[in-house]
């Protein structure tokens, strides 16, 4: 019976994941060991009591921080879809949920670390204090010049001795303030065509030539930062991934943030929709029936997406994130503009006020959803952010459907050769 | 119930009946076979349905042994469904496999039922289901039969295969309220009807003092209809959804293979993101259909809202999706000698059928925002004021 189990969910993978499948599925043996390992560390270490820092850190001494990673790197080796049963124990114990305390780190950079640092050690080094949030992570991808073309960005990257001297510029950035680590992607070889001459590299937020500003963006707030590198120095140690390999780098780390952006809650009418059904009922005045018909669109909308994940979230027990989270962000954003317009559309009138554009201070911590006004304002970049729409449809279209790419004028010319501006 | 297994995982038995059902239509269906039955004028071959019934048992997947179907549950119904609607299967699919069959299933067993069960199940006889619909649900006002000493008489209107059929259910109003009855066709005066999807035919029916063979009684028949009307939404679902991938797959090889300005018409991204949001529709519908399925199956989910989810969405994306392949397909799409009008004219029909989605939405909306309660957890309004 476990066997046919296995063979079952093995298919059911293959067929949403498609190449992205790798072998590694979950028993019942490690099932259990995964259940009583969390339930023993929250019987040690209730985090109703204990600092967070220490409750992350017995998670990833007892290797619940990531089952899938190796044993002693917050690690299990067992399957990625065990992580659901961990987190369910130790959540459910009133543990925090710390994708929420240290995105970047938890989305981006351990995945990375774990799969591309030089070193065992350096892995143990950074891991550790990132799964209990002492270290802060951010990402430095995108910059003034390189946003959906971010393989065309300028950053540069010069070798001296062993190590490496940068100079560029960094925006939307967000923690970077906060941040003990960014992961860098800069130029290594302008020569090279734009994907080829690209490292990866873990920048130490807090060592000279790094300065971080506050952006302002359009709801007055400052969620994210512009981040200037001048001769900022990284010891070659802490290149990710061969000299010219960044592109591949990067792109493992990107498929694991749009997943977790794509990821979306359980439970039906939770999320960005409720926002819109809550106000609907608590405003009955303002009712009409074309108004509940475009909420009912919106809902059933929410609703199909929900079930989609589900369904992708039932198949795929094991595997790494592949294209198919590409749906998930893409709906999701575009969703939350409508929503929002909707509920704006609702309010008339009201809707036009706000609450206040005095300048918010980056990175505060508490509600940073706000008003319902705001959260339509900020839903702007929905479509923006994480790889635009246009992007997640070229990405559904070639890489799920197997389109030819489009014409490409910058195809195997030497970065430096490219037009810019 | 039925082992439904993981939810929105097919297992391995299942995996083959669809590779048995696509094998078997891609010989017996397909838009050869759909042509050649539109020109030939008959609604159906009444061969390949008596094979679908006996030699793959695919038509009463989740009747029971006992009662003459395959024992399996609605999800290895739902497999062959899709397997169907893929290929623009012929026959009368909709009064018999969708509606009739699951309404037998759910009717008290006797000798009336049993018999008719069985000769369904495998596919000897067929049946049309003639009882009006309000979207989807029973609505008793709408029976437009009378049963006097079980004989019925009345207009039943324009009903789906009802030319196919050789046997048709039938809601009647007697003195204590409506029962299910079962008619035999020859009994009734049929209208044959030009439908803009040939392969899904109707026919106007009336009854005058028709012996009719009663299956479910007044207790029952409101639970009964309601039950094979969601079994049939859901079936319908899926139909929609295995149309709908072919008619994908037939657009992504289109835009691989046309060249228009020296390019590929897939690597336009004009054409590249109409493909992609054909996609996510496809994906949308296909998860809601099979929840439907499931929740119909295993009782996870209230019966009305997921029969509902599922038509509202699928009855959109399947006509979306056909409307699309033709537009992708350009002028080539237009032409009669293209299969895109045959799923576009099923897409038109399969929407209209068993309500609207714009009927089904408003029914969501019935179920889930009407009864939303405000609390004080709601998004808080910006009031100018700081």
């Amino acid at each position: 019976m476990q066997s046919s189990a296995r063979v079952r969910a093995a298919e059911a993978v293959k067929r949403v994941v498609g190449n992205g499948y790798r072998d590694g599925m979950s028993s019942a043996g490690d099932t259990g060991r995964v259940t009583e390992l969390a339930h023993a560390v929250v019987a040690e270490y209730d985090p109703k009591q204990v600092p967070v820092t220490e409750f992350l850190g017995a998670c990833y001494d007892a290797g619940l921080s990531w089952v899938h990673f190796p044993v002693g790197l917050g690690g299990l080796g067992v399957s990625r879809g065990l992580q659901s049963v961990a987190d369910g124990i130790l959540q459910g114990a009133g543990g925090p949920v710390p994708l929420g305390l240290n995105p970047m780190g938890y989305g981006m950079a351990a995945p990375t670390v774990r799969e591309h640092a030089q070193s065992e050690d350096l892995k143990r080094f950074l891991l550790r204090p990132l799964a209990t949030t002492e270290d802060i992570w951010c990402q430095l991808f995108s910059e003034p010049g390189a946003g959906s073309d971010l393989a065309g960005l300028a950053t540069s990257a010069v070798l001296d001795g062993d190590e490496w001297i940068i100079n560029g510029q960094k925006v939307w950035t967000s923690l970077a303030h906060k941040s003990r680590w960014g992961l860098l992607l800069a130029r290594t070889d302008p020569d090279a065509p734009k994907h080829k001459g690209l490292s990866y590299f873990v920048l130490d937020m807090r060592g000279p030539g790094v300065q971080c500003r506050p952006l302002r963006q359009m709801t007055g707030q400052a969620e994210f930062n512009e981040v200037y590198i001048t001769d900022a120095r990284i010891p070659d140690v802490h290149r990710l991934g061969a000299v010219g390999d960044g592109w591949r780098v990067a792109m493992t780390t990107l498929m694991n943030e749009r997943s977790a952006l794509g990821a979306s809650g359980s439970r039906r009418g939770s999320g960005t929709i409720a926002d819109a059904v809550q106000l609907w009922a608590a405003r009955p005045e303002l009712h009409t029936p074309v108004l509940r018909d475009r909420l009912s669109q919106l809902w059933l909308r929410a609703e199909a997406q929900r079930l989609t994940s589900e369904r992708s979230r039932m198949a795929a027990t094991s595997g790494d994130p592949g294209p198919e989270g590409s749906i998930g962000k893409m709906v999701g954003a575009e969703l939350n503009q409508r929503i929002y317009e909707f509920c704006m559309d609702l309010l008339g009138p009201e809707g036009i006020l706000y609450h206040s554009y005095a300048m918010h201070g980056a990175n505060d911590d508490g509600d940073w959803r706000g008003p319902v006004q705001q959260r339509y304002l900020r839903s702007r970049a929905n479509t923006i952010e994480g790889g635009t729409s246009e992007v997640m449809r070229n990405i559904l279209g070639e890489r799920v459907l197997g389109l030819p790419g489009d014409l490409r004028a910058d195809a195997g010319m030497p970065w430096k050769e490219i037009p810019r501006g | 119930m039925a082992d439904t297994g993981i939810r929105f995982v097919f297992d391995a038995e299942q995996r083959q009946l669809r590779a048995a059902v696509r094998k078997f239509c891609a010989e017996s269906f397909g838009e050869t076979a759909a042509r050649r039955l539109m020109e030939s004028g008959e609604t159906f071959d009444a061969g390949t349905w008596h094979r679908l019934g006996s030699e793959l048992g695919v038509l009463a997947m989740s009747v029971p042994e006992a009662d003459g179907g395959a024992g399996g549950s609605l999800v290895d119904q739902a497999v062959a469904v899709e397997e169907f609607g893929a290929a623009l299967a012929g026959g009368p699919l909709f009064g018999t496999v969708y509606l009739a069959i699951p309404a037998l299933a759910a009717c008290p067993p006797g000798r009336a039922r049993d018999e008719l069960l069985r000769t369904l199940a495998d596919g000897r006889r067929t049946a049309a289901f003639a009882v009006a619909d309000l979207a989807g649900a029973f609505d008793p006002d709408r029976v437009s039969i009378n049963v006097d000493q079980d004989r019925l008489s009345g207009d039943a209107g324009r009903v789906v295969d009802a030319t196919a059929a050789e046997v048709i259910l039938l809601a009647a109003s007697g003195s204590d309220g409506p029962g299910l009855y079962a008619v035999e066709a020859s009994e009734a005066d049929r209208t044959p009807l030009v439908t803009m999807d040939p392969t899904r035919p109707q026919a106007g029916v009336v009854l005058r003092d028709a012996p009719a063979r009663l299956l479910a009684g007044p207790g029952d028949t409101g639970r009964i209809i309601n039950h094979a009307l969601r079994v049939g939404s859901a079936l319908l679902a899926v139909e929609q959804v295995g149309a709908a991938q072919h008619l994908l797959d037939l657009s992504v090889e289109y835009a691989k293979s046309r060249l228009q300005f020296g390019r590929q018409i897939g690597s336009f991204q004009a054409i590249k993101h109409r493909l992609a949001d054909m996609f996510v529709e496809l994906e949308h519908a296909r998860s809601t259909a099979y929840h439907a399925v499931w929740a119909l199956a295993d009782g996870s989910d209230d019966p009305a809202l997921a029969a509902s989810i599922a038509q509202a969405t699928c009855s959109a994306a399947f006509s979306r999706i056909a409307a699309d392949t033709i537009q992708v397909h350009g002028g080539i799409g237009f032409t009669w000698e293209h299969q895109a009008h045959l799923y576009f004219k099923r897409a038109a029909t399969d929407a209209a059928l068993l309500g609207s989605a714009e009927q089904h939405r408003s029914r969501v909306a019935d179920l889930v925002l009407d009864n939303t309660l405000a609390h004080s957890g709601a998004v808080r309004v910006a009031t100018g004021h700081p």
